[in-house]
């Protein structure tokens, strides 16, 4: 059947099994818009490219499958480039699907061109630019398998329009030979054995694990590894959820933000079992002194993050999920080691140094405890998306999590303004279940205009704003280390009303401005289904996040509170 | 810092080059030269890469995330074969050609174009011989010079030990 090269591309969407898309249409794209209308795949009009992206990505996160973003050549794919190194930095499988100047305006400054393959050539894990009508199948599935595969990432496909106006038959598409395209998803056997070896002799080893295994889906055989061969577990700010919080082997995050028994346990580990985790600075501090007794354990997806910040004594390249697997086979009928000696340091640090805030009931209101709240209130049955900043960190202190692909939120790149659109992706990608944002009004400020998307689309997400008038983060480290000048920190909008802003889009507005107005306005939104909900929570400008490692400091030194400093 | 040499097969596809090169400015690793073209197989290109790299390491296996890249080859010094071209145009007025093409005779040095106030000389050979070349040709006075970037291959060690054998 001879088709144009948009119809073959919408059907070559639906033939990866593609659902939702997320897009804005525009001049060069047009073509592609078209068969989409006739499409079962539903299309949701981001009202910004960057939108449209954190939504796919959100969608992405939330279900475990390839997001699909769209948008029009030049500035369109321009504002992509955000959400495509945020799915980069974590690893997120995103196809983007860009228009492009006809093949014969290329390179002449035509309208609305930009040079979209270069741009994003290091913000993608690989990108194409299609010339051929006859490749844009293959493309597509090229691409969907570079997303989803090894460690997955996102991948671009630039169209040019004349491309997309060609025509060709339709072939389904057929795996392509790509020689230099082969992820090693085995774990070596010896090293499996060695490891498991060393990991019994460990008199203090730490399971230290992050988004790899949320993306393996290797929780489980994580908690079977950890019950079996009795180590804790410290997870990183991407890899809440691949172990429930309520395991009495969990520790929480570590790192700048973490928890100090989290932090403290890797600075006095003798072994870390690292898996599926990049040694980011937030994490580490100072390399030079982090976990300096420590042999290191790192299994890893990409070769290029073992040895990459910490030489590992044994390096393992496997998927998480085999290679936990696989040290739970090489475990075998060992029994599972008496390491009282460890945990009940562990536990007295845990008593000693819990995490902890200040809720008076006629103080401000603590953002913790909103964060509490709306986890009592939701008995922690929801997906919890959050911004970037102070409350992302207490989010992920304050929040239980028990299942992973339940916690999302921009860890890598830290890009403020990520929860409204990626709330948005993940109730489109999960219909059914409660999907909770906590945003900061400065993160909200960037990218609320997708809650007009949620109205008219019909995507009921729930946003808790913490309305501090302030960069709350910035103005924390300008408190400690720029002797409290609060330059360009502050919004200077913390009398904005919020309520009718989300009014103004088609939501339902909450607001609350004393602690005891908390739990009631987490019910009054609980019980909204028909649209979105903006909760309002004035809170309390002065609150810091603890503890704090302060940047590129040894993680030795963990300040619990202002009193610490 | 340490120069390594990189003999890298990839895909001969558009944007390869501007991916290796973006590759490695982004991450920091300084390329010395980097010379790039056909090999036997049609889809195939080879580039030998010199870069000063603290951890070759890290460039190797960043630069096999690339989808293009098919394979990395490290080259030692004493396994492998390297060589450049250099066209060099020296100043020969005064009376010093004769001097000058003394010494390219030493080296193997092919006059390519003659004026009457320079020579220009097409040489090739291991990057030591043409530099050798360069420093002794120097006070003469360089017009202006081009290098092709070092191109390298490994030697045949396995088969050159059977035969000793």
């Amino acid at each position: 059947m001879t088709m144009t090269g948009a119809q073959v591309l919408i059907k070559a969407l639906e033939f990866e099994g593609v659902d939702v898309v997320f897009g804005v249409p525009g001049g060069a794209i047009l073509p592609a818009y078209d068969p989409i209308h006739d499409s079962p795949i539903r299309h949701v009009l981001a009202r910004h490219e960057q939108g449209a992206g954190h939504m796919a990505q959100g969608y992405a996160w939330a279900t475990g499958r390839v997001g699909v973003c769209i948008a029009t050549s030049g500035p369109g794919a321009t504002n992509l480039v955000t959400p495509l190194a945020d799915c980069l930095m974590d690893s997120v499988p995103m196809v983007a699907i860009t228009g492009q100047v006809a093949t014969t305006a290329i390179g002449n400054d035509a309208f609305q061109e930009a040079y979209t393959t270069g741009i994003t050539m290091a913000a993608t894990k690989h990108n194409y630019l299609v010339t051929d009508v006859a490749d844009i199948a293959n493309t597509v599935h090229e691409a969907f398998h570079i997303a989803a595969t090894g460690r997955p990432g996102p991948v671009l496909i630039d169209v040019p329009k004349d491309v997309l106006n060609a025509e060709v038959e339709w072939a389904d598409p057929v795996s392509l030979e790509m020689p230099g395209y082969k992820p090693t998803t085995d774990p070596h056997p010896r090293r499996l054995k060695e490891a498991v070896r060393r990991i019994e002799a460990a008199e203090r080893p730490v399971l230290y694990v992050g988004g790899g295994i949320i993306k393996a889906e290797a929780a489980e055989a994580l908690t079977a590894f950890a019950e079996v061969s009795n180590v804790p577990v410290v997870t990183t700010l991407m890899g809440r959820g691949a172990i429930p919080d309520s395991h009495p082997l969990t520790l929480g995050m570590s790192g700048m933000h973490g928890t100090y028994t989290a932090t403290t346990a890797i600075q006095k580990s003798d072994l870390l079992i690292a898996v599926g985790v990049r040694f980011d600075d937030r994490v580490t501090g100072d390399p030079e002194y982090f976990a300096p007794g420590a042999e290191v354990i790192h299994a890893d997806i990409d070769p290029a993050e073992i040895g990459k910040v910490r030489a590992a004594e044994i390096p393992i390249v496997g998927d998480a999920r085999k290679v936990l697997e696989g040290f739970l086979a090489a475990w075998d009928d060992r029994g599972t080691p008496d390491r009282t000696d460890w945990i009940e340091t562990i536990r007295r640090w845990q008593r000693d140094k819990p995490l902890a805030y200040d809720q008076t009931p006629d103080g401000p209101i603590k953002p913790q405890y909103v964060i509490e709240e709306i986890h009592r209130l939701t008995k922690g049955d929801a997906i919890l998306v959050a911004g970037v900043g102070q409350h992302q960190m207490w989010a992920s202190q304050f929040w239980k999590f028990e299942e992973p692909r339940r916690w999302l939120n921009s860890g890598g790149l830290g890009t403020m303004g990520f929860a409204v659109p990626a709330a948005v992706g993940a109730k489109a990608g999960m219909p059914d279940e409660l999907v909770f944002a906590v945003d900061g009004d400065g993160c909200f400020q960037m990218t609320f205009q997708e809650l007009i998307t949620a109205s008219v689309e019909n995507i009921p997400v729930k946003i808790a704003v913490f309305n501090n008038g302030v960069h709350g983060m910035v103005r924390q480290w300008q408190r400690l280390f720029y002797d409290e000048r609060f330059s360009g920190s502050e919004l200077g909008t913390s009398d904005i009303d919020y309520v009718k802003l989300a009014e103004a889009m088609g939501c339902a507005g909450l607001r609350a401005a004393t602690a005891d107005e908390v739990a009631p306005a987490i019910e009054k939104a609980l019980a909204v289904d028909d649209r979105p909900v903006v909760i309002e929570f004035v809170v309390d400008p002065d609150e810091m996040v603890w503890p704090m490692v302060p940047a590129g400091g040894s993680n030795d030194i963990v300040l619990t509170g202002p009193e610490d400093l | 810092m340490k120069e390594s040499t990189l003999s890298v097969l990839v895909e001969d596809k558009a944007g390869v080059l501007a991916r290796v090169s973006s590759l490695l400015a982004r991450r920091g690793f300084n390329i010395h030269s980097l010379a790039v073209g056909p090999t036997s197989e049609p889809h195939l290109s080879r580039m030998t890469i010199v870069v000063e790299a603290p951890e070759l390491e890290q460039v190797k296996k960043q630069l096999n995330k690339l989808v293009n890249v098919v394979k990395i080859t490290e080259l030692d010094q004493v396994q492998t074969v390297e060589q450049e071209v250099m066209l060099i145009r020296v100043a020969s007025g005064g009376g010093k050609r004769t001097e000058i093409l003394e010494l390219a005779q030493i080296f193997d040095a092919t006059p390519v174009d003659v004026s009457p106030s320079s020579i220009m000389f097409s040489i090739t050979g291991p990057p030591r011989k043409v530099n050798d070349f360069l420093d002794l040709v120097r006070p003469h006075g360089i017009v202006e010079l081009v290098k092709s970037g070092r191109v390298a291959l490994a030697r045949d060690a396995k088969n050159r030990r059977a035969k000793a054998v």
